[in-house]
């Protein structure tokens, strides 16, 4: 008998297929949480390889901050027709009636388009499992997580209370009103993340690559001014040649200057890097434990 | 150099060559465990460092809390690095299992951290239950202690092949050899007691960094590979699944059109090749494998550990739950089994109690016996056990409400472990690994009578019920029950009345009064009912049947709709004032132990179907109102 050894990409490959088709079978009305950035488009890819012929049976939902980069919107729209899913798009109604934005309202941004918006979104079509693209190398709570998260009919996440998670074993057992967040991508890590889509070809925001984009400096962050509404205060955004290694709300998430053009030079930077990936993000830089925090008050 | 760093001018060079030796490593899961104050976090923090997985703002965030609530003065202490939760940082322990990431130049190692304290036992099981290896840390000035032998025994009881003992904090002890020596001997002796055959023992320094990616200069004594070296090179045998025979269990049913029937699932064990014979359990049918169907096209072999969609020859029945086998050797089906479990709720086992059991894809009703014993994990000892508290472990008889495939854990965590679900809470509050089949389940038929159940309530002119009546003892339950049936008999309807006390004296004699025997009592008097109710009578209750569980038990015996729950609810006061049988007061003595509301508790019900509130109606209009409810 030949015998074959798998990768560590085939065996968390597989991983995740199994976890997808879990919640599937379990779950009476699951939904995937779609952000349109690289781990979300890898998620997506396993779906549509967990339940292939068929196309994957629950929709995308996009928790939308009206903020996100133009080419995410655009990319967005493609993948959910691509996957032959449907789409829902989300805005919290209260977050656009006052104007909600990045510049004004400080961390009120965050806290009602996405935190509110999506236990709205959850509540709105009756989700009781939704999949997430987090991983569990992104931050030290995240690290702590179980890949199926219990949520109370308040989405609060207790970490002190975490039900036992063994083997391939999952207990997506809940009462009405309480979810489940699943975590599908829970052991793969950035350089995991980048080398399946380099190995499987699946398009990603082309964010991601280096090109000359008009920027300017805010709080030590280099932001690009990808529409109007950025307020220049008499500044003139400089064209500098840079890429994202994470994408959130364009006016939230920090560039890099880089020359990376092709994935290979992607991979080999963020090797040789020495900041983490989340260092471009305005949210976690608070205090040690404020992701944990704003878990429990249930944001993804 | 360090191997590590060698690795950086491939990747500035030559990113393609890179990414084609990544590609190809294999994969490690390993957990660490130890005392606390073993160093485990920091060995932890170590392996990250050494291996460049801390990014520099990471460090900056780390030497800040580090000098804030760090435990190692100036230095920085790795611990934080890995004691994620709040809670964590502020009590300087580890509570849950943290997975951590790194990768070298031969493998990509998942790590979880796993807690040392008793307490968190569960935690611990959590992250052991995927895992490959497991790296036992002692303490050089501690020795083997309580915690290393609990670790080392849980460790080996789920089944972890490789295990590498590393005495830690070897510079706090003068980096002497006797010292290592005399650990490794004491370690072995008990290693060998419960069955760990073989083990690697490793001297290292987790804050100085001896031993763990580079050798240390300060033990010319050791001649063995660092840690990390044996972590990269430990024989994984991950393809050794592949050798035993064929088993897929079925995860999912992929049917996206009528001319499309797939069985997704991931191999549990073995290989599989269109044209494959294949036995479907439990049912038995048999099939051949037409195709291996994924998104990246028909495959022509599959092996363990892949997730697939197989597409068979014949229309045969197989759903979620069933297993897909090699035809020649298939795996047994049976209804009851000998396991270990291992408790892992606050509330204790309830002997008896019908949880939900996990096993592969299948969530079937299952109940646990008294445990035959319970371990000891400390000292490896049998005790003698009724029930089984939260973190103990025990070997009990566990019987489901239907034949299951399965295998003996130690040939497949897949078809051999299960977790038991409370069907109230939802919560996990078991694991547990079988050990053997005790009833086969081909022995046990079903003989199949002429006359129905229908036949005999059609002959009775009555739809057979189940009118149960819970409440304290002294509540009124039995007068009112004895009303109720004098009232139906007036209506010419056939019934039969099941007193608490009465069954007592007979069916029920030798059962006492503690939970596992209350939730006996209810089951007998359950399954009396059931049988009742098959021969079309109405049947009226009278027990306290403190808990919701067994109720709910009861319930799902029944026919939907045959059930009817009757709370008799009298405020605990109301009961103990009037006392009837004088048993409060005796129990308030201290005379009568177990006694529903004073020592044992009641749980009453949340949506009865009928509410009798005998403060406000005497038993003769509880007894109407319950007849106008049922019949209109």
């Amino acid at each position: 008998m030949t015998l074959y050894s798998l990768t560590h990409l085939q065996r968390l490959e597989a991983e995740a297929i199994h976890i997808l088709r879990e919640v599937v079978s379990e779950a009476a009305n699951p939904v995937m949480l779609y952000s349109v950035g690289k781990d979300s488009a890898v998620m997506l890819h396993l779906a549509r390889k967990a339940f292939y012929p068929s196309p994957p049976p629950f929709p995308l939902l996009h928790v939308d901050t009206t903020w996100k980069f133009r080419d995410m919107y655009a990319l967005r729209d493609r993948a959910a027709r691509k996957a032959g899913m449907q789409l829902i798009v989300y805005q919290n109604p209260e977050a656009v009636k006052r104007g909600i934005n990045p510049f004004d309202h400080g961390s009120m941004h965050t806290d009602m388009w996405k935190t509110e918006g999506l236990k709205q979104a959850l509540d709105l079509h009756g989700f009781d499992a939704a999949f997430g693209g987090a991983r569990r190398d992104e931050e030290k709570s995240r690290a702590k997580e179980r890949i199926f998260s219990f949520r109370t009919t308040n989405h609060r996440w207790d970490p002190k209370a975490q039900r036992p998670e063994l083997w391939r074993v999952f207990n997506a057992r809940k009462a009405k009103g309480e979810s489940m967040r699943v975590f599908p991508l829970s052991n793969w890590t950035e350089l995991d993340i980048w080398q399946y889509i380099h190995l499987e070809n699946i398009e990603i925001v082309p964010l991601y690559f280096a090109a000359e984009r008009p920027t300017v400096i805010r709080d030590g962050l280099l932001l690009m001014v990808d529409d109007e509404r950025f307020p220049l205060n008499g500044e003139t955004p400089v064209m500098r040649s840079v890429r994202f290694r994470t994408l959130g709300c364009y006016p939230l998430t920090g560039a890099v200057e880089s020359h990376a053009r092709t994935l290979p030079q992607i991979i080999q930077e963020m090797l040789l890097t020495t900041t983490s990936e989340r260092q471009g993000r305005a949210i976690d830089h608070d205090q040690s434990a404020s992701m944990e925090k704003k878990k429990q008050e249930g944001y993804f | 150099m360090n191997e590590i760093y060698k690795t950086d001018a491939l990747i500035a060079e030559d990113i393609d060559s890179y990414l084609e030796t990544h590609q190809h490593k294999t994969m490690l899961r390993f957990i660490t465990c130890g005392s606390v104050d073993d160093g485990k976090s920091t060995l932890i923090g170590r392996l990250l460092y050494d291996s460049k997985m801390i990014f520099e703002d990471q460090l900056a965030a780390l030497e800040n809390d580090s000098r804030r609530v760090g435990t190692q003065g100036e230095n920085i202490d790795f611990a934080l690095l890995v004691d994620g939760l709040a809670a964590e940082r502020e009590q300087g322990i580890t509570i849950d299992v943290a997975y951590r990431f790194f990768a070298t130049e031969k493998r990509k190692f998942i790590v979880a951290d796993t807690p040392g304290h008793e307490q968190y036992t569960r935690n611990m099981v959590t992250g052991a239950s995927t895992a490959d290896l497991a790296v036992i840390l002692i303490d050089a000035r501690k020795g083997v202690l309580t915690q290393t032998r609990r670790h080392s025994y849980l460790a080996h009881l789920l089944g972890l092949r490789h295990i590498v003992l590393t005495v830690n904090k070897m510079d706090l002890v003068g980096y002497d050899w006797a010292v290592f020596e005399q650990i490794v001997k004491d370690y072995r002796d008990f290693a060998e007691s419960i069955g760990i055959i073989d083990f690697a023992a490793i001297p290292i320094s987790g804050l100085a960094g001896d031993n763990i990616a580079a050798p240390s200069a300060n033990m010319d004594w050791y001649d063995g590979p660092t840690l990390l070296a044996h972590l990269e090179t430990v024989d994984l045998d991950q393809s050794a699944d592949q050798r035993k025979p064929f088993r897929l269990p079925v995860q999912w049913v992929n049917r996206p059109n009528l001319d499309f029937r797939g069985f997704s699932g991931t191999i549990a064990a073995g290989q599989v090749h269109p044209g494959d014979e294949v036995r479907v359990l439990p049912s038995g049918k048999t099939s051949t494998v037409a195709r291996i169907v994924t998104f990246d096209g028909d495959q022509d072999r599959a092996v363990a550990g892949q997730a697939v969609t197989l597409c068979l020859a014949d229309e045969i029945d197989c759903s979620r739950g069933q297993v897909i086998t090699a035809a020649r050797s298939p795996v047994e089906v049976a209804d009851q089994f000998e396991a270990t479990i291992i408790w892992m709720d606050e509330d204790n086992m309830v002997p008896g109690r019908a949880y939900w059991l996990k096993i592969g894809a299948q969530t079937v009703g299952a109940t646990v016996a008294q445990p035959k014993y319970q371990v000891n994990v400390n000292t490896m000892e049998h005790l003698a056990a009724k029930t089984l508290d939260l973190n103990a472990i025990g070997v009990a008889t566990v019987t489901t409400d239907r034949d299951i495939p399965f295998a003996p854990y130690e040939d497949s965590r897949d078809l051999g472990g299960f977790i038991l679900i409370d069907r109230l809470t939802n919560r996990t509050v078991g694991a547990g690994l079988i050990h053997f089949a005790l009833r086969r389940a081909q022995n046990i038929h079903w003989q199949a009578t002429d006359i129905s159940r229908d036949h005999h309530a059609a002959m009775k002119n009555q739809q057979p019920m189940v009118l149960w009546m819970t409440g304290l003892s002294g509540s009124g339950k039995s007068t009112i029950a004895n009303l109720v049936e004098k009232k139906l008999a007036r209506m010419n309807r056939h019934t039969f009345l099941l007193d608490g006390d009465n069954v007592r004296h007979g069916l029920n004699k030798d059962l006492g009064f503690t939970d596992a025997d209350r939730v006996e009592n209810i089951r007998r008097v359950g399954e009396v009912a059931k049988l009742m109710t098959d021969a079309g009578l109405i049947v009226i209750t009278a027990f306290i049947s403190p808990f919701r569980s067994e109720r709910e038990m009861v319930r799902a015996m029944m026919q939907p709709g045959e059930f009817v729950e009757i709370f008799i609810d009298t405020p605990l006061a109301e009961a103990e004032k009037r006392d009837v049988k004088g048993l409060y007061a005796k129990a308030r003595a201290g005379q009568l132990k177990n006694f529903t509301g004073i020592d044992s508790p009641y749980e009453p019900p949340e949506t009865p179907q009928i509410r009798i509130d005998t403060t406000r109606m005497n038993a003769e209009e509880a007894a109407d109102l319950i007849i106008s409810k049922l019949i209109p």
